[in-house]
């Protein structure tokens, strides 16, 4: 089984929309936290629409847009979206004017936009897209599963292009609450992660057009495994896409800087892709639920122009990139995989 | 694609019921479980009847063995999929086992606690309050309790989300790549969403009335209702007796407007139409529909409109159980799939309580009475949520 990605949108706290050259120059982050770099939105859409929308709902259309334009489609036969937090301004605003208020005269906007399936059906009211729209909130896990709703949605109708992406924003309650769980770099510890945020959308089908050049072929997900149990899952994961790790030319790891946890996934690099070339990506995206779907673009970048930026490799094996395995662990807890290939 | 899907099990808590033998008890006697506030305070309290479910969080946690930090959306989650296992006498272990659950809620419940203190001082706030906030969090807490670690997914197409579940583990059983789903949602009343529904001015004062020509707005619930779902290949494994299969499902979007459904009901028409194509059926050949209903002008006359553009003037049985349970938001699909299966196994359809006069527009005339000893063959559910998401499921008995 294989989806061929048609376009793609992409905002993340690096430049990776327009036409500059992309991640040449690695924005770095402010303090512990990675913010997207917001495109002008009035070209996606007008003055009175943006009024109304919080700043994920703005890169949500955007992103989708910029897949859509690439693709060279207006409307998609379906919308599929991840969001680990969903709509995090507009919930603490609804929150906290519910707390301050002591529940009176309520504005009922933010409450409207709070719910995690916001981004998607504005998508859709904006395109008039009345096909399949669905959302996915399965923190680590959520793009992934968009992933797999669309892998077998389109295998069943492969003629079919939908737009399949992830969101997922850093608000300042939401940056103030996770520091405090002591998950990113601070005075009181040694670790190197930082919080991100981005919002990615690509447009895939089953029907393969002249000028694509990347596939999608397989995803998993592992919750809750062990190395044991993990590694036999990396296995059976590369056995059922009729490959072997051998065959992976580069490995996209989702390392965050965190040392105790990345020394788990960095064995697993070392015993399965000894031969592949090794790069990370959270320096770039930051550490987020959905920052796998930052990956894929990359992957898909690099399977595009042939050329692994330099700023990412941590080994490198030398090979021309054919096949690249993302592979994403998330607070040890969460592991996912991702195949891409060029086709 | 391949294969049928069967429903080996149910498991249902709301405010008619635990079980879901209390549940088809409490139709039968047509009680109906609108009543005040009584597990939080609010200024709604005495003002804004809903739908508890009747068990306070000390007694679940009590019940389920679950500490005081759990979120009352992870306890209702629990104690259904607990049910729903249990009577599908299936042993999830031994199988490729999913959860696929849908919440809009999550841990708000005990985030609302955390906020009132970090609003005062960002280093204030208990953080055991928090840490299960993401929706995702209370479906791994009912995989933790079932033993379910294979696939675990959440939904959240907001109030249509529970049947996009069940039919997203319907389509990963018939691709062959899950054994047993257990599907469905779970959401807890919260005083965000009591206060977001009330902002909108969509909550009735009164006990709702689905369909009438009198509605005036819904009253929230809450609850959690799961199905297990298994291939050929368990149910012949297991022994599974069940004669129910999901036959047919559709997810349509009416892009509309974010909160309010187009007047045609051209997203739920799209859904029903889409569902009754998968599943081969003709309008016609449905016996019994469960209907959104929600009680409130805008989806009663929108759904009506379509369900009248579906069928005409001859249409089969039909009600909204919302009268009954309040609207349990994304748990609402699970709750209202398990009731499908009920009104298959026991051939019985539910009253759609407190109907009196039909909407003028589409004349509509629900299920009165609760009745048993009908044929009932195939059932359709509805389930339609803010940002236009519609969705429609259809279970048959075999």
């Amino acid at each position: 089984m294989a989806i061929y990605l048609k376009g793609k949108g992409n905002i993340s706290p690096q430049q990776t929309w327009g036409d500059a050259s992309l991640l040449d120059q690695p924005k770095p982050a402010a303090g512990n936290r990675l913010a997207c770099v917001e495109p002008d939105y009035t070209q996606y859409m007008d003055v009175r629409q943006l009024r109304r929308m919080s700043r994920i709902l703005k890169m949500g259309v955007a992103a989708g847009s910029m897949a859509l334009k690439e693709a060279n489609i207006t409307v998609p036969d379906g919308i599929i979206t991840g969001t680990s937090y969903g709509c995090l301004e507009d919930t603490g605003i609804f929150l906290g004017k519910m707390i301050e208020n002591k529940e009176y005269a309520l504005n009922p906007t933010p409450f409207i936009q709070s719910t995690h399936n916001t981004i998607g059906s504005q998508i859709a009211l904006l395109l008039q897209c009345q096909g399949y729209n669905q959302t996915y909130t399965q923190g680590a896990f959520s793009f992934e599963h968009a992933l797999l709703d669309a892998l077998t949605l389109l295998a069943d109708e492969p003629n079919q292009a939908l737009l399949v992406g992830a969101a997922d924003e850093i608000t300042n309650t939401s940056h103030t609450v996770q520091q405090r769980f002591g998950i990113f770099k601070d005075e009181h510890n040694t670790l190197e992660t930082v919080n991100g945020e981005g919002v990615a959308y690509f447009v895939l089908s089953g029907e393969k057009g002249p000028s694509d050049v990347v596939a999608i072929t397989a995803v998993t997900t592992l919750y809750n495994a062990d190395e044991a149990t993990l590694s036999a899952g990396i296995v059976r994961f590369l056995k059922d896409a009729g490959i072997n790790a051998s065959d992976i030319d580069l490995l996209l790891l989702g390392t965050s800087g965190n040392a105790a946890h990345d020394a788990f996934a960095e064995t697993i690099a070392t015993t399965h892709f000894a031969n592949s070339t090794q790069a990370h990506f959270k320096h770039l995206s930051g550490e987020y639920p959905t920052a796998s779907a930052f990956a894929v673009w990359l992957a898909a970048r690099i399977l595009e122009t042939k050329a692994v930026p330099q700023n990412i490799v941590v080994k490198n094996s030398g090979r021309p990139v054919k096949r690249v395995l993302v592979y994403n662990p998330y607070f040890t807890k969460y592991h996912s995989l991702i195949l891409l290939e060029a086709c | 694609m391949k294969g049928s899907v069967h429903v080996a099990g149910i498991g249902v808590i709301s405010a008619i019921g635990s079980s879901a033998s209390a549940t088809l008890a409490a139709f039968r006697e047509q009680e109906s479980g609108i009543g005040h506030i009584t597990h939080f305070d609010s200024v709604h309290k005495n003002v804004l009847p809903v739908g508890e479910v009747k068990l306070p969080n000390e007694a679940l946690c009590d019940i389920l063995w679950q500490g005081a930090h759990v979120t009352r959306t992870a306890l209702l989650g629990i104690h259904a999929a607990r049910e729903a296992v249990k009577s599908s006498g299936v042993d999830v272990k031994r199988w490729r086992t999913g959860l696929i659950s849908a919440t809009t809620v999550g841990g708000m419940d005990k985030t609302e606690h955390f906020f009132i203190d970090y609003l005062n001082n960002p280093n204030a706030g208990k953080l055991r309050n928090v840490v299960n906030h993401e929706c995702g969090k209370s479906t791994e807490i009912i995989a933790d309790d079932l033993g379910v670690k294979g696939f675990i997914s959440t939904i959240n197409t907001a109030c249509s989300s529970s049947v996009n579940a069940i039919a997203l583990g319907s389509r990963l059983i018939k691709h062959g790549l899950l054994d047993v789903v257990i599907a469905g949602g779970s959401d807890a009343l919260s005083k965000f969403t009591l206060n977001g529904f009330n902002s909108l001015m969509i909550l009735d004062q009164q006990p709702c009335r689905p369909f009438d020509a009198s509605r005036s707005g819904l009253n929230l619930g809450e609850g959690a209702g799961f199905v297990v779902l298994v291939s050929d290949e368990v149910r012949q494994a297991e022994g599974v007796a069940s004669r129910v299969l999901v036959n047919g499902y559709a997810n349509t979007n009416d892009a509309y407007h974010q909160t309010a459904s187009s007047p045609e009901g051209r997203g739920s028409f799209g859904a029903m139409q889409k569902a009754l194509a998968m599943s081969g059926l003709l309008p016609q050949d449905i016996d019994y529909i469960n209907l959104h209903g929600t009680g409130t002008l805008n989806n009663d006359l929108s759904e009506g409109t379509a369900v009248a553009r579906l069928y005409g003037e001859k249409y089969p049985r039909m009600s909204s159980t919302k009268a009954f349970t309040g609207h349990t938001l994304g748990a609402s699909g699970g709750i209202e799939a398990v009731f499908s299966v009920l009104a298959l196994q026991h051939q019985c359809v539910f009253p759609n309580l407190r109907f009196e006069t039909p909407i003028p527009e589409v004349g509509l005339v629900p299920q009165r009475t609760f009745e048993e000893n009908v044929s009932v063959k195939h059932v359709m559910s509805n389930s339609f949520g803010f940002g236009g998401n519609c969705s429609s499921i259809i279970f048959s008995r075999n």
